[in-house]
């Protein structure tokens, strides 16, 4: 597992709010099925702003980029691409 | 002079735990407060922090309410492009600003009307569009703004949502 992947799954356990253990959830799980609301979402994109210094830009912010671990993950690599 | 054509309603509902908002407040502070709220909506919001917190989550969940409205295909509009508006009444209104203002343009929402309440530890909201029934862009843009400014009222349920 990559870094920014270990990253964002501390993120999620400490912000998600979800209804299952982030422990056993794959790359392509459904957050939004394992429990994440919206509010959630919110902090964990802050969360996650923090942890990796970048701010979520306007167009990464739909339902999308936090719907699984893989494509947090995807929505970070992006922005560290575009830095 | 344009006739009167059907209007479609949207309408859309969310519900947020307070318990959440107090918490991002507490751990994100400003950051948080300034991503999701305008700086209207935190001064209507003041008061102690539980109260603070309820009337920040009603808003939150107005601000979901919409989006559901809105239906945006792609990017969600900025938390601050749909403001909640109080009057002095306790009446609340929603005003839509860039993206939000645009997806509302694009869908053809002619009108909004939005209804905030909280109890205990959880906050909800409706909003409710109208489509149609205006086919120039004037005549819907100023739809908008008399929704916006008040004009299309909505019931509060609070004194102070």
């Amino acid at each position: 597992m990559s870094d920014t992947a270990t990253i964002v799954r501390t993120v999620l356990e400490e912000h998600g709010r979800l209804a299952v253990p982030v422990d056993g959830l794959q790359n392509e799980s459904d957050l939004y099925a394992a429990g994440l609301t919206s509010h959630a979402s919110v902090n964990v994109m802050l969360a996650l702003e923090d942890a990796f210094d970048l701010e979520f830009p306007e167009r990464l912010l739909k339902k999308a980029t936090f719907s699984s671990l893989g494509s947090i993950v995807e929505a970070i690599d992006e922005i560290r691409v575009d830095a | 002079m344009t006739s009167a054509r059907a209007q479609t309603p949207l309408v859309g509902v969310d519900l947020v735990r307070v318990q959440d908002v107090a918490d991002a407040i507490e751990t994100f502070g400003t950051r948080y407060l300034d991503r999701v709220f305008t700086a209207a909506e935190q001064a209507d919001s003041t008061g102690e922090p539980r109260v603070r917190a309820e009337r920040l989550a009603a808003r939150f969940a107005a601000k979901e309410a919409a989006l559901k409205v809105l239906r945006p295909t792609g990017a969600r509009p900025p938390w601050t492009s749909i403001e909640v508006v109080r009057h002095e009444s306790g009446a609340c209104d929603l005003r839509l600003t860039g993206t939000a203002a645009e997806l509302a343009s694009a869908g053809g929402i002619t009108a909004l009307a939005v209804s905030l309440t909280h109890e205990h530890d959880q906050a909800a909201a409706a909003v409710v569009g109208l489509v149609g029934g205006a086919s120039d862009p004037d005549i819907l843009h100023g739809d908008l703004r008399r929704a916006a400014s008040g004009a299309v009222p909505a019931p509060a349920w609070k004194e102070h949502p």
